[in-house]
């Protein structure tokens, strides 16, 4: 762990100082303004540890930050990738350097989404460059860039903020080419001078793309979904599907276990549990299965993907399970009914997380599948009601 | 991988085209190739409608309805109304310091 006294030029820094911008401290930090605002908030005045020093410019310090990855960004990566931390997950806005950039270096565009800014800087080992993190709200590049937050203006005005023009002195800004989605190269150029080149989609071509004169193969221009990627999008996949699953549990288990007399809860575990645990396979044909297998699912809708998913999942789980005994032939229906189309709607939320789905066939298979979906469920809830009516010697 | 066949928005305007390159520069998906200085789609359905090539084509010869392809936003927006978005959008202000 650095800590601030590294810049302070030999001055006293009272580390316990409680609150977190004292006057002392920012008399201290004003000497490197760009380091102030990525510090003076941290806990116990420390630096992050991939904060390094502080590189000079013209017109003020940057940080300096390492190329390598530590425990906390590791920790950092897993933490984001599977929860809600990624909503918080955040660098400051400004300019950074990896290595010892100069007047010549080139200029890398990233978010500050700190996964994204992590993942940049990993690859930027033994380069010489600058870093401009543009304010996305913490959201990664793509996704900004669809809302705009990494856009035209943003870049405009970041760059004119940080003065980059007398930072360096060439003219030329190296954007990821997913941030087309958000940045018009014109209008930057227009504004700002700087001439916009859409680097490669992957921050790990960015030393072959620079090495090579700026030139992209075709592979550097193309995104990939590999299976690994959809793996590793999947537990943002189950865990919110798990998070409506003891809703689903609670009127399980209230249809099984309610009798006239009363609600009986041997009744309502052991009717229950067959459609508990074909709801948990479900939530995993759609949030795993139809991910991770893809491409090797028949069809190219979603909603048909994940209801082949859940099909054969639900099949598979009742025959060798044998989970809906007594041969209840409604209890069967509703399972088939059921059960493949709740995977299938799950599997249709994926298409936001992919690579390659866009607006108009999600816009046209919600269309076709929700009419469905409802239509289903309707007529599931009628059949156990039916199915109880039975039980209870109604009908 | 390809989504549904023939549902983009995406339309090439060739006599508007100037073989810039631009938009085989953004697109992620290898939609468009440049032959004889024009541009022209290579397979329409690889297009994901992100938007990149109308964004950047100076000249307005490519127009997409682009958008955000998210399941759980577009029913969101069917409900509610309004665009299509899918809760990322950060509305906090990020990196709080101070």
């Amino acid at each position: 762990m650095k800590e601030l006294k590294f810049i302070s030029a030999g001055k006293q820094n009272d580390k316990n100082t409680a609150s977190c911008c004292s006057a002392e401290k920012k008399n201290l930090i004003s000497e490197a303004s760009a380091i102030k605002d990525t510090c003076c908030c941290t806990e116990n005045s420390k630096l992050p540890e991939w904060i390094t020093g502080a590189a000079e410019t013209p017109v003020g310090k940057a940080c300096k930050v390492s190329t390598a990855w530590s425990l906390a960004d590791h920790w950092g990566q897993i933490k984001s990738r599977t929860s809600g931390f990624r909503m918080k997950y955040s660098v400051k806005p400004g300019l950074y350097a990896a290595g010892n950039p100069d007047k010549d270096s080139d200029v890398l565009v990233s978010a500050n989404y700190k996964l994204s800014f992590d993942i940049l800087r990993r690859s930027l080992q033994g380069m010489n460059v600058w870093i401009l993190v543009l304010d996305t709200n913490g959201i990664n590049v793509w996704c900004a860039a669809g809302k705009g937050t990494f856009g035209t203006n943003e870049l405009v005005n970041r760059v004119q903020e940080v003065q980059l023009n007398k930072i360096v002195n060439h003219n030329r800004l190296i954007v990821p080419q997913l941030g087309a989605v958000g940045v018009n190269a014109r209008s930057v150029q227009k504004i700002t001078g700087f001439r916009v080149c859409f680097g490669p989609v992957y921050a790990k071509d960015i030393p072959a793309y620079i090495s090579s004169g700026y030139k992209k193969t075709e592979e550097m221009r193309t995104i990939r979904f590999t299976m690994a990627d959809r793996l590793i999008l999947t537990p943002m996949e189950i865990n919110p599907a798990l998070k409506k699953f003891p809703l689903y549990a609670l009127i399980v288990l209230l249809i099984f276990g309610l009798k006239p007399s009363g609600i009986f809860f041997r009744d309502a575990w052991s009717g229950g549990m067959p459609f508990l645990f074909l709801g948990l396979i479900s939530v995993f044909a759609g949030a795993l299965a139809t991910p991770v297998l893809l491409p090797f699912v028949p069809f190219r809708s979603f909603a048909l993907k994940g209801w082949i998913a859940g099909m054969l999942a639900a099949f598979f789980t009742i025959q060798s399970s044998g989970i809906i005994h007594q041969g209840n032939i409604i209890l069967l229906i509703v399972a088939c009914l059921f059960f493949p189309l709740a995977t299938s709607y799950i599997a249709l939320q994926f298409t936001g997380s992919t690579t390659f789905t866009g607006m108009s066939g999600v816009n046209k298979e919600l269309r076709a599948g929700i009419p469905i979906y409802i239509t289903g469920v309707a007529i599931s809830l009628i059949l156990l009601i039916v199915f109880k009516l039975g039980e209870w010697g109604i009908l | 991988m390809k989504y549904l066949s023939d549902v983009t928005t995406l339309k090439l305007l060739p006599e508007k085209c100037t073989g810039c390159g631009r938009c085989v520069e953004v697109c992620p998906h290898g939609v468009f190739k440049l032959s004889d200085k024009k541009a022209s789609v290579t397979d329409r359905d690889l297009c994901m409608e992100c938007g990149a090539c109308a964004v950047n084509c100076e000249f307005g010869a490519i127009s997409v309805n682009s958008g955000v392809g998210c399941a759980a936003a577009i029913i969101n927006s069917m409900l509610y109304g309004g665009e299509p978005s899918c809760g990322c959008d950060g509305n906090k202000k990020s990196a709080d310091c101070c």
